[in-house]
């Protein structure tokens, strides 16, 4: 049985006891606590169930590596699933809750796949759930979805209250990695004066040196980091950062850290968490090294533990597992041995692979009276819910017969060490293994590359593999000063710490324990503990051909799950790489992929949310839209009104007031989001003639002209308003949504292909305020204003005249979108509110009102316009809206004209522009299709055209539509069917688009 | 993320201030031209896996198109250089044979 000891504990503080609960059964700890050793101390080793066969499981380690003790954190709003509690630092008033049990903890119902393992090998999604095919969607999705995913998400409706922040950061060397080697690099490169950030993933400097009982410079490992850490804090070229994880390094040294500000200060003001985005000329990973599990039968017992966590459990915060068995292939699992007995725990023997054992920490604990066992594994663990013993046996044996039988409450298991690469190799940093220390490390000559091809990462200490306090500090004094030195700092790097730490001997490389267990044994060893993978399922895997590592990664789901396989990696490809009969080089490693460990939604989108999720534009009549009862219609980043509704009105009501009245008396349209380029230069007509379908240069100063624009598919892009300023400037009006893109499209082809034509570009869309004086009534309005003559003869249909408008300066250009009589006048936008004001209250008793973008559509759409995004998706050419008229057929060139010559453009059989009416005055669901003869060959129904704009003309009393149909203006008066929900036939004919005003006697008025 | 350095304005910045625009030193095929050429230009791309002439342009910055040369693998920039320049210029291709013998040539 786990518990606190009565003395010790180097971060806890007694004399501060905090209360949490655990599954809602109190418990109490001491400030400096981690959850997981608060748990440990009452007793709590039991943490959660495991995913597939939901086995019991306990508290594997003491880090960032835990694959076990995933908690619901939190209630509420503030409910947060799959938190590792060997990183959460404990809080008064903490609430957490275990994962994947099923009713309870202590009682799983789910644990009966325990019994039936063999249906869930490696590949069982594609085995098992096959057939019969009908059982899918009744059967095993609905078990499927019952029992996958880790931990449940927050609830729907819970808005997370807290405040997460994005920073940026530069740094000259960026150390990642707060232990001794850390703080040596931080040190070497801060001394030779470079901008130094020293980030570390815990609340604490130093790392495991003080657990290892390592003595730097002559002092106790606490006593040098305190040093090292006031040395740092002096300096102010430096700066720290604890709880701060070095999440992902990126393309040119770009590293993504998440900093846990507040994450145990709960309701304290400020972020609860950071997302730094540093640029740093180098990145020194001093990542550390995280101990190997070991492969033997019953490894995932409640009890197991690495050694080095309980190591640290006891020195760190007084908690010891209870009566332990050692079992190791090396001589740091001693140190465990070592510290429980020195804390006056229990350990009955240390089982050890190696046959040998004669290096200084046995020799140690042989001294202390530790028995050791040599040649000695574990042949299977003991016990149900947690361990109650352990059976040993001799290393290269088949585990058939036992050579002693243990009672215990804990296993600490030591299979070897590696080098945490992660870091290293985001960004294609390269390993090598090394067999003499058994795992892989970084290749310092292949480094990931920055933009200038130098290397940019460099490790340092255990993460470089270099074992051991001694040759660690060595190796980080050496990056330190030289990640400084390659930023172009010049200072004295300083001399490294000297560590003091017994000679250990080599390891030996056990991969499964014993070496020839059978299948029994084998199935009842875990490689990743999260997702419930055993030695057998990577075995099947390799006997059903599977040989990338890659894939059977996928197969298995080795390190899929959140820890990412920090424990089960080099398992995995050991036991694969024996099962393929080939060394472990030959079979690689996966790939390493950012972030280190999870990062909340909530830090990385920081403040973008609400409001801040993307800037919003608004036009200079936007208050009064919003004072007036609008119904907004979000346009790119515009906000547009659909509709005003008035009082007792819907938007249906809304928008057909809206649409008889620009008919009848005088509507108003906020147009001042249409795009505004101004084009301008000697080349500027020949410019615009390669970017139109028509002829552009030939247009008169004063007159305006409608254009089209298309990519070099031949297909419609956009469309618009040309008016000619002067002999060398046009206007260039583009749809709402096109102005940015179309104004970059005009940069491109001018410095890239056209860059000796003297053409100048500015796009000016936010200079204006734009209003559409709509309706039979528009001049009178207009005129009333004063200021300008806007006769029918002065300024006739696609003209266009500058001037001032009751005092304002203006540009009125006589155009039409509705069909109407209509100007649109542009005025300077800091005068458009005070315009349009004018406007409404001149208009007043001429029935003046403004009206939103679905009158506009209705409108255009009653008069045969077509609308770019509605008529056009990115594969409608303008002979497909028999816009043939607008298509130059003098002009060598134009942007577009020869995609439209290729054969299926031609094709008499495309899909045209036609109007429909229904046949019963109803509206047809935007998106329909003309249902044709037959099926096609996926048996589906043959399709001959579909519904591009579809309304209710108020005008004309009925649904009316624009549709894109095979062959279609050469089928007018044809009923075509069109499909509806649930299998409806709504019959439609083929009609004239134009359905308003055929002679354009007003729109011409 | 990518660091660029902007030719134009020679403002050395983050990727996201550029926006990509394919691969450089394309000949236009307009009308006149045969299927298998405008095929070529509208549709067929290098996907190189080593030294990529590619365009940028400074969309958050001065606005400028420029030219790339980087390795798709190890994302070593070679070099930039502005738009208007038919094909690389020769301090980069010297760059680029220096340091990778094995390189065929941008065409």
């Amino acid at each position: 049985m786990s518990k606190r000891l009565a003395s010790g504990g180097r971060l806890i503080d007694r004399a501060r006891p905090l209360k949490f609960t655990f599954n809602g059964t109190h418990m109490s700890g001491f400030a400096g606590d981690t959850l997981a050793s608060a748990m440990l101390g009452r007793g709590q080793v039991l943490a959660g169930r495991s995913f597939k066969y939901h086995r019991p499981r306990g508290i594997v380690a003491s880090g960032a590596e835990e694959p076990n003790a995933l908690v619901g954190l939190g209630t509420g709003d503030r409910f947060e699933p799959n938190a590792r509690a060997t990183t959460t630092e404990l809080f008064d008033g903490l609430a957490a809750e275990s994962q994947n049990h099923w009713p309870s903890l202590e009682f799983d119902l789910l644990a009966v796949n325990n019994l039936v393992p063999q249906f869930l090998t490696a590949g069982f999604y594609y085995k098992t759930f096959l057939r019969p095919r009908a059982f899918w969607k009744h059967v095993y999705e609905p078990i499927i979805r019952r029992s996958a995913g880790l931990g449940r998400a927050p609830e729907a409706e819970s808005r997370d209250p807290d405040r997460y922040e994005l920073v940026y950061g530069f740094a000259d060397v960026l150390v990642i990695g707060g232990g001794v080697a850390g703080l040596q690099a931080a040190l070497a490169a801060g001394q030779a004066g470079a901008r130094v950030m020293l980030w570390e993933q815990t609340a604490h400097w130093g790392g495991r040196a003080p657990v290892d009982d390592v003595q730097i410079d002559g002092q106790p490992a606490d006593d040098w980091i305190k040093s090292a850490v006031e040395a740092l804090e002096k300096m102010e070229n430096v700066s720290l950062r604890l709880r701060c994880m070095g999440a992902g390094v990126h393309d040119h040294g770009y590293v993504l850290g998440n900093e846990r500000v507040a994450d145990h200060l709960p309701g304290a003001s400020g972020p609860r968490q950071r997302l730094w985005r540093v640029r740093a000329g180098r990145v020194i990973t001093a990542t550390g090294a995280i101990e190997r599990p070991l492969s033997f039968a019953g490894n995932d017992l409640p009890g197991v533990m690495l050694a080095s966590a309980v190591r640290d459990y006891a020195v760190n915060w007084a908690v010891s597992p209870g009566r332990t068995v050692v079992v190791t292939n090396n001589d740091d699992a001693y140190r465990t041995a070592i510290a429980l007995k020195e804390a006056g725990e229990d350990v009955p023997v240390i089982a050890d692979a190696r046959e040998e054992v004669t290096g200084a920490l046995p020799q140690k604990a042989r001294d202390m009276g530790l028995r050791i066992v040599t040649g000695t594994g574990v042949q299977k663990v003991k016990g149900g819910k947690r361990v109650t013993g352990v059976a040993l046996c001799r290393i290269d044996s088949d585990g058939s017969t036992h050579t002693e039988v243990l009672d215990c409450d804990a296993v600490a298991m030591s299979g070897g060490w590696s080098p945490v690469v992660h870091l290293w190799s985001h960004c294609g940093g390269k390993l090598i293994w090394d067999d003499a220390q058994a795992f892989f490390r970084p290749d310092p000559d292949r480094p990931p590359l920055g933009h200038d091809g130098a290397g940019f990462v460099v490790c340092a200490g255990a993460a470089s593999g270099a074992m051991g306090a001694a040759n660690g500090l060595a190796d980080a004094h050496a990056a330190g000063a030289a990640a400084a030195r390659d930023t172009g700092a010049t200072g004295d790097a300083g001399q490294p710490a000297r560590a003091e730490a017994p000679e250990e001997a080599p390891l030996r490389q056990v991969w499964i324990m014993p070496a020839r267990a059978g299948y029994a044994l084998r199935m009842k060893m875990w490689l990743d503990f999260q997702n419930d993978v055993k030695v057998s399922d990577v075995q099947l895997a390799a006997r059903e051909g599977y040989q990338s590592v890659e894939h059977t990664k996928r197969y298995t789901t080795l390190g899929m799950a959140t820890d990412q396989g920090k424990l089960s990696n080099i398992n995995g490809l050991a036991v694969l790489s024996d099962a393929l009969d080939q060394p472990i080089p030959a079979t690689g490693t996966t790939t390493f992929r950012p972030p280190y460990t999870p990062i909340t939604l909530g830090a990385i989108s920081g403040e973008a949310k609400g409001d801040l999720f993307q800037p919003l534009r608004r036009t200079p009549i936007h208050e009064w839209h919003e004072a007036n009862g609008v119904h907004w219609e979000p346009v790119g980043q515009w906000r547009r009104p659909f509709a005003y509704l008035r009082p007792g009105e819907d938007v249906h009501k809304a928008v057909n007031r809206e649409v008889l009245n620009a008919r009848r008396n005088i509507g108003l349209l906020d147009a001042s989001t249409l795009g505004k380029i101004l084009v301008s230069g000697p080349d500027a007509g020949r410019f615009l003639d390669m970017l139109y379908t028509n002829m552009m240069s030939t247009l008169k100063p004063g007159k305006c002209r409608y254009g089209l624009m298309c990519n070099e598919n031949g297909f419609l892009m956009d469309d618009g308003v040309v008016a000619r300023l002067d002999e060398q400037s046009f206007l260039v009006h583009t749809t709402s949504g096109g102005a940015d893109h179309i104004h970059a499209w005009m940069e491109d082809w001018l410095q890239c292909e056209w860059w000796d034509w003297k053409v100048h570009t500015v796009n000016l869309t936010e200079q204006f305020a734009q209003i559409a004086v709509v309706g039979p009534k528009a001049r009178t309005l207009l005129e009333r204003i004063g200021g300008m003559d806007v006769s029918r003869e002065a300024l006739p249909f696609m003209g266009w005249a500058e001037g001032r408008l009751g005092g304002v300066r203006a540009r009125v250009f006589r155009i039409s979108f509705s069909g109407e009589l209509s100007f649109e006048v542009a005025v300077p936008a800091a005068q458009g509110r005070a315009f349009w004001d004018m406007l409404l209250e001149q208009g007043h008793d001429l029935g003046i009102m403004p009206y939103g973008t679905e009158a506009l559509h209705i409108l255009r759409a009653e008069k045969g316009f077509i609308m770019i995004g509605d008529e056009t998706d990115g594969t409608v050419i303008p002979q497909d809206l028999n816009l043939i008229w607008a298509i130059s057929k003098k002009k060598a060139d134009f942007l577009g004209k020869r995609g439209m010559e290729r054969a299926a453009m031609t094709d008499p059989e495309r899909w045209k522009l036609v109007g429909l009416e229904t046949l019963d005055g109803s509206v047809l669901p935007h998106g329909a299709l003309a249902v044709g003869e037959g099926v096609n060959a996926n048996g589906q129904a043959q399709t001959e055209g579909r519904v591009t704009s579809a309304y209710f003309s108020a005008t004309l009393g009925r649904g009316i539509a624009m549709a894109l149909v095979r062959r279609g203006p050469e089928r007018m008066g044809e009923v075509l069917q069109f499909a509806g929900p649930h299998d409806a036939r709504i019959a439609a004919r083929i009609v004239d688009p134009v359905l308003y005003d055929r002679d354009g006697e007003k729109l011409h008025g | 993320m990518l660091l660029l350095t902007c030719p134009c304005c020679g403002v050395t910045a983050e990727e996201t201030e550029f926006a990509p625009g394919g691969e450089a030193h394309l000949t236009r095929h307009g009308p006149g031209s045969d299927d298998d050429a405008f095929e070529s230009y509208m549709f067929n791309r290098k996907n190189v896996m080593g030294v990529h002439f590619e365009r940028w342009r400074h969309a958050y910055g001065c606005g400028k198109w420029f030219i790339a040369a980087r390795c798709t693998v190890t994302l070593e920039v070679f070099g930039t250089y502005p738009a208007q320049t038919t094909e690389p210029p020769p301090g980069i291709v010297e760059k680029i044979k220096a340091k990778r013998p094995e390189w065929e040539g941008y065409k």
